[in-house]
């Protein structure tokens, strides 16, 4: 299976105002993937005067009513090379909490400036608190790749100036927060500029925001190495000689297995081979991490949904950890309160044990503070009531990544990024 | 909302890698389904869309043999809402792919509800669309059903775009908006109280082209309405309405018989078929390369009515 040509999921972070939605209504308008009845739908609405393309994106009657989108929503757009995702967040602060949501799981970000919102002839330009605050968390939440968009070009008189001095200070703050920007592009969604059509001017000779995306890699888990599964479900098929073998179904979250691998099981320890690896169809030689694969054993071993199933001696169990979490409850959060946790395919039950910092909504300066709030990332030390083997979300995505849930409500409460097991 | 390119761009180096992957999200979540509920059920109707979900589940759970046939059975049962309007070559076709596979299915008859007078119809030959939801939420609760499968994708309608592959359903079968889950990684939230359920929708990622790309490179069998064929039709507003017993012409209205195939197929008071050639998948496929009407915009009138339509029909637990 090619790797490399799943659809890239990529979010869009910008305000209301930022042009982010006329921006993606562009991609789709101009990548034909608007029909024709959404089109006059459109006309209709806009009575004589052009199109409002950010119309296409927005869902819900209430959002509709208020002019803004809250939530995120998911929209579809190929070209000849490329099946696209877009994740589309709110980019307000009160919304951070879908910003996280459509982080988890993207490939890339691209983070929407709005020049004519900027003093562009100061020195040095001074970026909006919005527009480090989306970068700061495209970047904590590990989205592999931060793309800058610098809209509404068309709207100022010297736009190969202003985009320079723009980019220049994007360049400079990337440089003092550690984030490594994949490209910086001028557009004007509006009027269609440089999103998927080439710019042809003497200020700019790079690549349209399209083209960019294109290029860019989807997010891929180490294929090489040690293997690591977690058992998603396990089926009893009839082979035909009376026997029920089970098989062990899940997605393999790092490395490689084929038949004739020794293999572990996390947590009871048991050891086994590797006697056959299936995937839907049939037997195969081997599977790679991102594929869904059913492991038959040389040895009839008690394994359930949310073991794993493992290279030897590689798992380690962890009951404490230091942790990112981003708070997504309306309620905060409770130190001390027991959650449920879910970490792979099991749920265990753990609790805060302490807030080393919250974050600062609109710096993301590291302050004290005695509790979580709704729509607040901070460092906190989680406190399990059964091991876990985790890893660093920075090495593996499935290993280091937690959601929490209220045991009340059943809400999803938060987001957990494992840092390191203390 | 599909991508539309030109035919020469696309089929000759037609890339289907991504199809790949697509399949192997949907089959990821049939098993979590599996795994985590109790009494699921996958919804069938006979339409593409669930006859797609249906070859999915069986390579999530059967074993395909040298002959290249799926064995075993599915962990579930197959559910579907029987309006009493739809098309009698669908449920014969539902009828025989079923007993093909030798799968259990249940059956939910919106006539048991209106006889039971928990639906009330306006007038005989008012859409059933609407009143759908009596019927799968009666067949839920007698079923005691905690999840449905369902082959609803994002690109179908704009209050589409933001469902989770896993949405909550409270225990009226009610969809809130304000209250549906953030959705991170593939950690899904599936707790709920007993009277609760979820919807599970596989295929949410996937558009009408990928569809129709996945039917025709597994030989999915479909009811022969999605190709080409003759029918009797009138032409009202824009649209080919079929004559039907239950959508007969009114006065002064001329019948003509056109090359039609159905884009979706659903109560037979409000589905409308469009002109076409297209023989087999692939024709499909080429002709929705260059389709410029959405799937729902041609073809259902109640989509016409409003946008929210589909939003207030998911809140009141219609899908």
């Amino acid at each position: 299976m090619a790797s490399n040509h799943r659809a890239l999921r990529f979010l869009t972070a910008g305000s209301v105002d930022d042009g982010k939605s006329t921006l993606i209504g562009r991609l789709l308008y101009d990548s034909q993937a608007i029909l024709a009845d959404q089109i006059d739908a459109l006309e209709r609405r806009a009575a004589g005067a052009p199109i409002d393309l950010s119309l296409l994106t927005d869902g819900l009657e209430a959002e509709r009513e208020q002019g803004i989108t809250i939530d995120v929503a998911f929209r579809y757009f190929a070209t000849r090379s490329r099946k696209f995702i877009i994740a589309d967040a709110p980019g307000h602060e009160q919304y951070t909490r879908n910003m996280v949501t459509a982080a988890a799981g993207s490939d890339a970000a691209v983070v929407l400036v709005d020049v004519t919102k900027l003093e562009w002839r100061a020195r040095p330009v001074a970026l909006l608190p919005q527009t480090r605050r989306h970068a700061l968390l495209a970047q904590l939440l590990r989205v592999p790749s931060i793309v800058f968009a610098i809209n509404k070009l068309d709207a100022v008189d010297d736009p190969g100036s202003a985009f320079a001095a723009v980019r220049e200070a994007l360049e400079a703050f990337a440089a003092e927060a550690g984030i490594e920007a994949t490209a910086i592009v001028p557009v004007s969604a509006l009027r269609g500029d440089n999103v998927t059509r080439s710019l042809d001017v003497p200020w700019y000779g790079g690549p349209s925001l399209l083209q960019v995306l294109e290029g860019l890699p989807a997010a891929l888990e180490r294929r090489d190495g040690l293997l690591a599964l977690p058992v998603q479900y396990v089926a009893r098929p009839h082979d035909g000689t009376g026997h029920a073998s089970r098989v062990f179904w899940g997605r393999i979250a790092q490395g490689a297995v084929k038949a004739g691998d020794p293999v572990q099981v996390f947590p009871s320890n048991e050891r086994a081979t590797v006697v056959e690896v299936r995937r839907a169809g049939g037997t195969v030689d081997g599977s790679v991490a991102g594929e869904s694969v059913g492991l038959v054993l040389d040895r009839q071993l008690d394994v359930s949904r949310g073991d794993w199933i493992a290279a030897p001696d590689t798992l380690r169990a962890t009951q404490r950890f230091c942790a990112t979490l981003a708070w997504l409850d309306n309620e905060s959060a409770t130190i001390g309160r027991k959650y449920l946790l879910r970490h792979g395919n099991r749920w265990v039950q753990g609790r805060i044990a302490s807030i080393e910092h919250v974050l600062d909504i609109h710096t993301l300066v590291p302050g004290d503070a005695h509790q979580l709030a709704t729509n607040e990332i901070g460092r906190v030390t989680i406190e399990l009531q059964q091991p876990l083997p985790l890893q660093r979300y920075a090495d593996n995505r499935v290993g280091g990544a937690l959601i929490v849930v209220d045991p009340a409500s059943h809400r999803t409460s938060g987001a957990l990024l494992v840092e390191q097991a203390t | 909302m599909n991508a539309r390119t030109s035919i020469e761009q696309l089929l000759p180096s037609l890339d289907q890698t991504h199809l790949d992957h697509l399949e192997e999200e949907a089959i990821f979540i049939l098993r979590e389904v599996a795994a985590t509920f109790e009494r699921p059920a996958l919804l069938f109707s006979g339409g593409k869309d669930s006859c797609v979900v249906l070859r999915l589940a069986e390579k999530a759970f059967k074993q395909r043999n040298a002959q290249g046939h799926y064995e075993g059975k599915l962990p579930f049962p197959l559910l579907h809402v029987d309006t009493g309007h739809n098309f009698p070559e669908v449920i014969a076709f539902r009828d025989r792919r079923v007993a093909e596979m030798g799968e259990r299915l249940v059956v939910g008859h919106l006539d048991d509800s209106i006889a039971r007078g928990t639906v009330r119809l306006a007038h005989e030959l008012e859409s059933r669309n609407g009143h759908q939801t009596v019927a799968l939420l009666e067949a839920i609760e007698e079923h005691r059903f905690d999840a449905l499968i369902g082959g609803a994708r994002r690109d179908e309608e704009k209050a589409r775009a933001k469902e989770r592959i896993f949405s909550h359903r409270d225990g009226f079968g009610q969809w809130q908006p304000k209250e549906q889950r953030p959705e991170l990684w593939t950690l899904f939230n599936t707790r709920h109280r007993p009277g609760e359920h979820f919807r599970a929708f596989p295929i949410s990622n996937w558009t009408e082209l990928d569809v129709w790309l996945y039917i025709a490179r597994e030989n999915i069998p479909l009811p022969g309405l999605y190709y080409a064929h003759a029918r009797e039709v009138i032409r009202r507003k824009g649209l080919l309405v079929p004559v039907t017993d239950v959508t007969p012409p009114q006065a002064g209205e001329a019948v003509e018989t056109a090359t039609v195939r159905f884009r979706t197929v659903g109560d037979m008071t409000c589905t409308c078929p469009v002109e076409s050639v297209a023989a087999n998948a692939v024709d499909v496929v080429a002709e929705t390369l260059t389709v410029t009407v959405s799937e729902r915009g041609a073809t259902r009138m109640d989509d016409r009515t409003s946008d929210a339509s589909m939003e207030r029909r998911k809140k009141e637990g219609y899908f």
